[in-house]
Parts: C-alpha cells; structure tokens; sequence
C-alpha cells in the first residue's frame, strides 16, 4: 500500500486509539477514587482474556451486539430512530420459545431454521408496530420502540411466571429447557454459538442490501429527503414499515440466539441492556458495517473486562458502565453538531 | 433621522453593495426598489446589523452608530419585519410580544401587555386578539403581529423586507393604510420590494438600486412607472419576450380532474370539485395568492394528495388510484421551485439522484444499470443544452441554478408528457428564470401539456395560452390567451368578484 | 366508606406516585426548554444512590436529600455540557448519561448495600389522622417530598406560564431563532432549565432510597426513569396534568401491589405494562395532533425526520 493510502486509514485509527486512552485514563482516575488499583485491574481483565477461551467468551458477547447494532442501523439508513432493540429482542427470544416448545419435535436441521425463522419474525412484528404507526403518521417510532421496549420483557416474564413455567426448577423463574434440536450448535467446547454465523450474515446482508441493491439507494434516498423520495415516486410508508420490521428481526434474532444458544431456556434478564448497547454501537460506527464489527469488539472487551472486576475486585459488574460511558462522553464531545 | 454614507460589501467575488448613500427621514415611506440581487437585502442587514459593511457608515441622528448585532439595532430603535416571521406559533400573540418587550416584568401582566396591545393596534390598524394563538392566525395577521412587536419594542425605524410578498392585494391595501398611519406619527419606514406598482402607490421617497449601485433617487411626486422601469434594468430594459402563439390544433387532452376534491388537513386548503383539462401542446397558467390551494392542486395531479371525491383522468383512463410511480412512468414529471427540497436528495452524488424516480427503466437484478442511465441523462444535458456535471460530485455543492438544471434534464430524458411546474423561477435570478420558461414553451411546442403554477402575474401573462384563477380552493375564472387584465385576475384571486367564464 | 383495597391503592398511588411526579416535573422543565433527556433513568439512580450512601455516611437524611438534589443538578449539567455545549446527539448523549448513571450509581452505593438508615420522617397532621378511614391506612402518613408534591407543581406550572424567565424557557424550546432574536440566550436558558430540572430528577431518586424503601439497590429505579418520560408526554409537557398522570401511573404499580398481596390472579406483569400500553394508547388517539402538544424544538432529534 502505497504512503498516501496509508495515512486515511491511520488517521482513524489514531483517533480511535486517543479515544479510547482517554476514556481509560478517566475510568481508571474514578477506580483509583473508589480505593482500587486501575493497573491490577487491567492486568487481570487482560489476562482473562488472553487465553483462547477467554478470546470465545468476547465472541459470544459480540453476537448479540452485532445483531442489535444491525436492528439500528438498517432503520437509521431512512432516517428511522430504533431504540427498541431491547423489546424486539425479547419478542424474538419469545417468539423462537414459541416455536421450540409448540411445535412437534423435529430433527435439527429444520428445527434451528424454523426456530430462527420464529426469532426474526418475533422482533420484526414488534417493530412492525411501530412502523406501521410512523408510517401512518400517529406515533413517531422514536418514542414507540422505546415505550414498546419494557412492554415485551413484561410479556417474557409472564409467559415464564405463566403458562411456560418450568416445573420443579429453582429459584430462578424460566421456561422448560428447549429441545435440542433447537439448540445452536457451539464450536470447540466454548460458548461460542452458532448465533455468531447468523450476525457475521446478517451484517453483510445488511451491507450488500444498503450499499448494493436498488432497494438501499431508495432507502438512502428516503433518509436524504423523505419529501423528494416520495415525489419521485418511491412508496416510502412501505420502506418504513419494512425496514423497521427488518432491523426488528435483526434483534430478534439476537434474542433468539442468546435464548437458544447460551442459555438453553428463556429466561427474565435475557438482555443486559443489549437493546440500547446495539444503539450506540450503531451510532458510534456511524452505521458502517466494519465499524459496528470494530465497536461490537470493543464493547465485547469492556464487558468482559466488567465480570473479570466483580470477581477481582470486588466491584459490581454494572461499574464497567462508566468506562462505556466515557468513551461515549468524549467521543459526543467531540464531534461538534454531528446530528444522528 | 438615519443615513447610510457610502456603504459598500463585498461577498466574495460579488460586490452586493458599491459605496451606497441613503436617507431616511421620520414620517416618511422610503421605498428601496431594486430587482432580485440588485443588493437590497444585504443593505437591509446591513443597517439592521446583520452584518457589517466592508467600507462606510450608518449615521443615526447625525451621530455614527455602532451596529454590531440586531441587538444593538433594536436597542437604537430599529426594527425589522422579515419575510419570514420571527413567531412561534404555538404562542398566543401577546407571548409573542412580550418576548420582544424591554422592560418585561419577572412576572408577567398578561392584561396590562393584552391592553397595550390593542390600543397600539387601534392606532395604527393592527388589530389582532392578543390571547389568539399564533399558529391560528392568517399570514396577514402574523405579519401585524410582528409590526406590533415592533411598535411595543419602541422601534422608530421600521424595515419591511419585501412585506406583500405573502399578501392578497387587499391585505396589501391595509398595509399601506399602517403605513401611512405610522408615517403620521412620525415613524420611518424603509420600504424594500421589486413591484413597480407598490412603490409609486405609497412611497414618498424612492431609491432605486441595481447591481449593488444607487441608479437613482426620486422625492415625493417625481416618480414615473417608465423612468423606475429603465432605471431598474437599465437601457436593455426588461421587457418580457413577445408572447409566442401556441401550436394549433392538438387539443387532446392529456389530464382531466372531474369533479375532484382533495380534503386538506391542518394549514392546508381543500379542493373542492375541480374540473380541469391540461391538452397537449399547451401551457395552462395557474394563478392565486399564496395559500389558494396551488401545491395542493398540482399534488393531487401529481399522485401525491388522495382524491376525497371525483376523478383524475389521464390520456383517458381512469388514473384516479395511479401511484405517483405509475404516473411517473406514463411520462408525468415535476419542476418544483426548490429542486434541494423537493426533488433532490442532499447527501447523494449527481449520478444516484439521477436514478431516483426513473422507475423499472434502469434496472439491472437487484441494483441500478449505472451505463444505461448515464447514457440516457447525457443524451437529456445534451437535447437541453445543458452542461452536465460531474456525476460524482455531492448534488448539494451545485449552485442553485445548476442543480435546477440537473432535475429538469432527469424530468426530460423521457420526454413526459405533462409537466407539472410549481412556481419553477422562484428564487431564480432573471437569467435562468428565462431559460425555464423558455424549455417549458419548447417542451410544449413538442407536443407537452404544462401546468404552470406561478405568483407573477406578469409571468403568467407571458406564458399562459390559457389561464385558471384559483381561490380558496376551487376554480374561479378561465381566460384565454391575452384576454384578460391584471385587474380582473387580481380580484379574482382575493375572491372580490363572481365566477367568470368557467 | 372506601374498601381497603381502594385505600391501599390511593395510598399507594400517592407513595408511589412521589418520585414519579418530581421526575416527570424536572424532565417537563428541560422538555419544554427543547431538550429529551434520555438518560433520566441514570439520574435517578444517581440521586437515589448517593442520597442513600450519604445518609448512611453521616445519619442523616436531609443532608442526603440534600446531596441527592445536587448530584441530580450536577448530572443534568454535564448532560447539558454535551448536549448544549458540544451540540452532541441528544438521543445517544441520553443513552449515555444512562449507562453512566448505572454505573456511578453501582460505585457508590456498593459500600452501602444493606446499611440501616434512618429515612425521611413522615407526619401526619391531627385532624386528618382523627378520621376513622384515614387512621387505618398509611394516607397522608407523608414524608415532605410528598407533601410538597402538589406545591411544587403548582410552582413549576407557574413559573413556566406566567414568569418572564418561563416564557423564554418555552420560547427557546419552541424556536431558539426566535429566542435569540429576542436578545435571549438559550443555552443559558437550556442550562438552567437542566439544572433545575436534574434537582427535581435528584429529588425523585432520593424519594426512593430514603423514603419507599430504605434501601439501596442496583437499578432499583426499575424503569421510572422511562415512565416518567412516557409521563411527559401523556401529560402534553403540562405540570399540572403531570400530577393526575403521576397518581394514575402510580396507582397502577399499587393495584398491582395490593393485587398481589391479595393473592389475586391478576398478573403483576400485565399491570407493569399499563403506564407504556396507556401512554402508545394516548399517543395514537391524539394522532398528528400531538405534535402540536410538543415543544416544535424537540422536533429535531426527538422526531427525527418527521
């Protein structure tokens, strides 16, 4: 590669690299505040993740995030505000249970493609909801997903409290373990499942279908101006609905992928936040499919670094929040009147 | 009372204003005429202390005056009513005002302010309710509301940019009748606008600008419409081009609405029961106040606007629930005034705005046949005559007139055969605003039929074989080629007189 | 007169209504200045948490009440920093405050977990005490965040419609042009706005800790944080109408306590749901009508491109 192609993509890379020092430096002064030791902290979180089973654990972290980043920003590319991933990953993990535990056993090779089909179409329908009211001009989808979003896990957890209640389990409420066949595969005796295939698919569909196809450029030109694209004849209420109902089913298939490849059953607190961790990964990577890859990474890192602090020093899980936090902070910061 | 002393700004490479002397004087309507980028608005901000000028000075009372911002401007007594209002709508009137006020207490006095509000509005023929929301105020009325604003901010100095803009002619009547009372109360009014007419009705002082120079200067009673005319646009005049006869024959008609009606919601206007043919090779005019129900009209052709009632013919089948693609795709296209905001999209390149809105003709699989496309608008640049930018260059880095350019060479390249333009040389400088009307005759005389929305009614008369007058909605007047006077279409269009010849 | 469950669920409402009632106030006050905090729900934790730890820390609650009240000013006035100041996106600027408040919250509240506090006193005026269905229940057994609920809101109604400082306010939110043209600032406006309205916010978390339940736990705000913006616009970003909404959400989380303990089968969960299903609900009557509720300048990032 020649010098002058060189330095675009250092550049970035430089950037990103001064961010995420300077969120360190202030994550470590407030650890260092709390009365704890920021460099024992980084040595281990490294450590634990140095080995090869702990590289898997940040892949099984990844995947869920992928998903949800791709549920905002497929709706993003028209202009559309998602910040439902939460609820429209519960209503696919809901939805994929539905369908592991209704229908009659079947070998796995159709069990896991109909259980994923169940997972899409949970969080496409419930982000169809919202769609269908923006697209009709009721509701603004902002405000919907985001009211929708504590509507679903309520329904989670009736189903698990209700008719799915698994009998004689322990003190956790959840639904009966799922058929094997409908369980995703995992690889070399990680966590690793087969739910990271479907997000690495689903990001590039999500590329080739905004960068490539007909259909992205009339998305892309619903996003520039909503007016001219209807002028020209586009039928925008339908690509609103659509690609709201796609990003939905992205997440649902996050949801669907956390219940039947790393817990086996469905349980209440399927998602640590997955839902709004996914927005602000799609934001930061500015909707960019490398960059969600890069971001999810990344999250997938602190995360991971957040568990490895609870158990050596003794801080709560929710604590790595802040670090997150930070490097939103500074990169908000720094981006003068970027909108979106 | 003010004097601007040899005020020159430069943008660019544009000199906007070239060392220009002005006085106003209290009690006086002081009109500043000047056609579109003759350098009226940048002195207007200039004096309002929008910006600075690059050489000269303001003189207020004799005294230089330091004019760094509008608020020192407000704070000397000058007020500004712009075209577009500094209202908030979901405020009532009297919070609008009292935003303004100078001496507003910490807790409001919603009577004492309602109360001065209408003794200021009686005196000088502002009447409006103080508790109305603004937003349920006709555009008239806003344009009081601001004027109050002023009035009760103690402004002595009143500019109005280009203030009958959005008026129907007898909106325009009160007006003057506010100024003449503010003129009696020793208030002075800097009056900047383009129409002739206006000017010689209520000016007492006339300064004519051009090209950023002072051409002329006219006291009380000197003024004659000719004079102004030739000092305006200078020797070569700007005299419209002999109207050229439609093609005869070909009276099949391209588009009919029967009886249609389209119901409008919130600001809105109705259609109601619209009859209208558009034939081919001919220019249709539409006439009306802002407001009248043009944009409607021209949607509901369009395909964008529902039809509530009646039907919509096109080449004689029933198109009442064509979408706007099909519409499109049997050859209807669209000129709008502002390409950037209704038929462009910002952040995409020339050659994807092209592909938008052509419809099946491009496709290849799932994604865009880019040759194919490319081949077909270099052949439309080329039949218009027009240059083609670089089809990788961001649309939103044309200039105005190049980017309206580009829209109509997309329009074209499949030679429609009905175009529908709305207000097409508005903000257009007199040059480019020639050439579209000049493409829209061509594309008639090639068989077309154009709709032609427009609130020049000199431009209409230029254009127009026939011409519909629109008000309120509904259809009040048809006349053919040079048979009608300004007058009559005017009063038409404010509803002052019957139904004719419909 | 009234059955006890009517009691307990008025009572309740009343309780539990308190801390929504504050939030919803103190994000109507930004709202209406043209700012969506989407990260209230971090504010309250971080009130809610550091109320309780300096209560524990000193034994006193007023001081934490106090401390509570400027932590949720201070978390407001970084929002306002970003949002502002550096123009940054409201809805991830939101987001953010929100994982910030899970976290900073978690930090300080986890050398508290489990401490004894002393709470905020209750009172409960004689005569009302006297009445024979007042005695049985714990209505108007009140501590002074509740007591000043309905003053506070008759304070912010009336500060927002009928002071110099309250018409600026909403002028900004309506049209900052126009605010500016006025010879206003409106970032200093939006800042206040944010500042007074973080206090409230701070309030309504420490109204959690120090008087619902006199303990501390992660995320104990439990989603209010989102109720009380659903509040915000089921009460069309008016105070007084915020109070009603306040008692009806609050209500809702009651019955479903009451409910509960009655052993009722009523699903606790499906009684969860009623303030988001009311609030879409009351979004769809209102239709396209509801944008001219709204502050025109939440319209930019709120909206999107509506």
């Amino acid at each position: 590669m020649s010098e002058t192609a060189l330095r675009p993509i250092l550049r970035p890379i430089l950037r990103h690299t001064l961010v995420a020092g300077a969120a360190l430096a202030l994550f470590s002064a407030i650890l260092l505040v709390a009365g704890k030791n920021p460099l024992q902290a980084a040595a281990d979180s490294f450590r634990s993740m140095a080995s090869v089973y702990g590289f898997s654990e940040l892949l099984v972290r990844m995947t869920p995030l992928i998903l949800t980043a791709v549920a905002v920003a497929l709706p993003s590319r028209l202009g559309l505000i998602n910040v439902g991933g939460e609820g429209q990953l519960y209503m696919g993990a809901w939805m994929a249970t539905a369908g592991a535990l209704w229908f009659p056993p079947l070998p796995r090779w159709a069990m896991l493609p109909l259980v994923a089909a169940m997972g899409f179409l949970g969080g496409a329908l419930w982000a169809a909801i919202p769609g269908i009211l923006r697209a009709a001009k009721l509701v603004n989808e902002t405000i919907a997903t985001l009211l929708l979003n504590y509507v679903a896990p309520l329904i989670v957890s009736y189903s698990i409290f209700g008719p799915w209640k698994a009998l004689g389990s322990s003190a956790y409420p959840e639904s009966p373990a799922y058929p094997d066949a409908a369980l995703l595969p995992t690889f070399f005796e990680t966590r690793v499942h087969g739910g990271l295939i479907l997000a690495l698919l689903a990001l590039l569909a999500y590329w080739l279908l905004v960068d490539k196809t007909r259909w992205g450029l009339q998305m892309r030109a619903i996003g520039g101006n909503a007016e001219a694209a209807q002028r020209l004849g586009i039928p925008v209420a339908m690509f609103l609905v659509a690609a709201l109902a796609l990003g939905g089913g992205m997440a649902g298939l996050a949801g669907m992928g956390e219940a039947m490849g790393v817990h086996g059953r469905l349980r209440q607190g399927l998602s640590p936040g997955f839902g709004f961790t996914g927005f602000l990964i799609a934001w930061l990577a500015g909707g960019r499919p490398l960059g969600i890859l890069f971001m999810a990474f990344l999250f997938a890192i602190i995360t991971a670094a957040g568990d490895t602090l609870q158990i050596t020093q003794g801080l709560p899980f929710s604590v790595v929040n802040i670090l997150l936090a930070m490097i939103l902070f500074i990169v908000l910061a720094r981006r003068p009147g970027a909108s979106r | 009372m003010l004097t601007v002393r040899r005020v020159s700004k430069r943008y660019g490479s544009v000199l906007a204003n070239d060392g220009i002397d002005l006085t106003l004087n209290a009690g006086e309507v002081h009109a500043l005429l000047g056609e579109n980028g003759a350098g009226k608005s940048t002195l207007s901000k200039i004096i309002y202390g929008y910006t600075r000028p690059d050489a000269g000075e303001i003189l207020l009372g004799g005294e230089p005056a330091r004019l760094r911002s509008p608020r020192d401007a407000r704070a000397l007594g000058i007020g500004m009513v712009f075209q577009n209002f500094m209202l908030i709508p979901a405020l009532s009137v009297l919070e609008n005002v009292a935003l303004f006020l100078k001496d507003l207490p910490l807790v409001l006095d919603q009577e004492g302010i309602a109360g001065r509000i209408r003794a200021i509005g009686g005196r000088f023929g502002l009447q409006v309710d103080p508790h109305a929301l603004v937003r349920q105020l006709s555009v008239g009325d806003r344009q009081k509301v601001e004027i109050l604003k002023l009035l009760l901010a103690e402004a002595r100095i009143l500019i109005f940019d280009e203030p009958t803009k959005v008026l129907a002619p007898h909106e325009v009547e009160g007006l003057f009748q506010v100024f003449a009372a503010l003129k009696a109360e020793g208030y002075a009014i800097l009056f900047i606008t383009h129409k002739l007419r206006e000017v010689v009705a209520c000016a007492d002082r006339i300064t004519v600008l051009r090209q950023g120079r002072v051409a002329g200067g006219f006291g009380p009673g000197e003024a004659q419409v000719g004079t102004l005319v030739k000092m305006m646009f200078g020797e070569s005049g700007g005299e419209a081009p002999a109207a050229t006869a439609p093609v005869g024959g070909g009276t099949r008609p391209i588009l009919e609405l029967r009886g249609a009606s389209a119901r409008g919601a919130g600001s809105e206007t109705t259609l109601q029961g619209l009859n209208l043919t558009i034939h081919e090779g001919e220019v249709l005019g539409l006439a009306g106040v802002s407001g009248s129900g043009q944009k409607e009209l021209g949607d509901l052709i369009l395909g964008l606007r529902p039809l509530t009632g009646g039907s919509r013919w096109f080449r004689g089948e029933d198109a009442s629930s064509w979408s706007i693609a099909r519409l499109r795709e049997r050859g209807v296209a669209f000129v709008p005034e502002d390409a950037l905001a209704m038929a462009a999209v910002p952040g995409m390149s020339v050659r994807e705005n092209l592909s938008l809105g052509t419809g099946a003709v491009y496709r290849r699989g799932l994604a865009v046949d880019w040759r194919a496309l490319e081949a077909a608008m270099g052949a439309s640049f080329e039949a218009l005559a027009f240059p083609m930018p670089p089809l990788d260059s961001p649309i939103a880095a044309l200039s105005g007139g190049n980017l309206q350019r580009v829209v109509i060479a997309r329009e074209m390249a499949h030679g429609p055969s009905l175009i529908i333009a709305l207000y097409p040389t508005r903000g257009l400088d007199a040059r480019s605003a020639a050439s579209v009307r000049d493409l829209l005759r061509r594309a008639r005389d090639g068989g077309a039929g154009v709709l032609f929305i427009s609130e020049d009614l000199e431009e209409l008369a230029e254009m127009s074989d026939r011409l519909l007058v629109l008000f309120q909605g509904a259809l009040v007047g048809e006349f053919p080629r040079g048979s009608w006077r300004l007058e009559d279409v005017g009063r038409l269009m404010t509803g002052s007189e019957e139904v004719a010849g419909v | 007169m009234m059955t006890p469950l009517a009691l307990g669920v008025l009572a309740g409402a009343v309780l539990s209504g308190t801390s929504l009632l504050y939030a919803t106030l103190g994000e109507t006050l930004v709202e209406r200045s043209g700012i969506v905090n989407l990260g209230l729900e971090g504010v309250l934790l971080m009130g809610a948490s550091v109320g309780f730890s300096v209560t524990a820390v000193t034994g006193n609650p007023w001081i934490g009440l106090a401390a509570a009240a400027l932590t949720g000013g201070l978390a407001n006035a970084l929002f306002g920093w970003l949002v502002v100041l550096r123009k940054a996106n409201q809805l991830a600027s939101g987001l953010a405050m929100m994982f910030f408040g899970f976290g900073l919250s978690a930090l300080v509240g986890a050398p508290h977990v489990g401490a004894v506090i002393v709470g905020l006193p209750k009172w409960r005026p004689a005569w009302l005490a006297a009445l024979p269905w007042v005695s049985a229940s714990t209505l108007f057994n009140y501590d002074l965040l509740t007591w000043l609920a309905l003053p506070v809101a008759l304070l912010v109604w009336w500060v927002l419609f009928k002071t110099r400082w309250g018409l600026g306010v909403r002028a900004v939110g309506e049209s900052p042009g126009a605010a500016y043209a006025s010879g206003r600032n409106p970032a200093v406006l939006q800042f206040q706005a944010l500042g007074f309205g973080g206090v409230l916010a701070g309030l309504a978390g420490a109204h959690l800790s120090l008087s619902l339940t006199l303990t501390w736990a992660e995320y104990m705000t439990a989603g209010r944080g989102f109720i009380a913006i659903a509040l915000v616009i089921f009460s069309k970003w008016n105070p007084l109408r915020a109070v009603a909404g306040a008692l009806l959400f609050g209500g809702a989380e009651a019955l479903q306590l009451q409910l509960q303990a009655r052993g009722s089968l009523i699903s606790p969960f499906i009684l969860d749901m009623m303030p988001y299903v009311l609030t879409l609900l009351v979004l769809l009557a209102w239709g396209g009508s509801r944008r001219l509720a709204a502050p025109a300048g939440l319209g930019r990032t709120f909206f999107g491109s509506e």
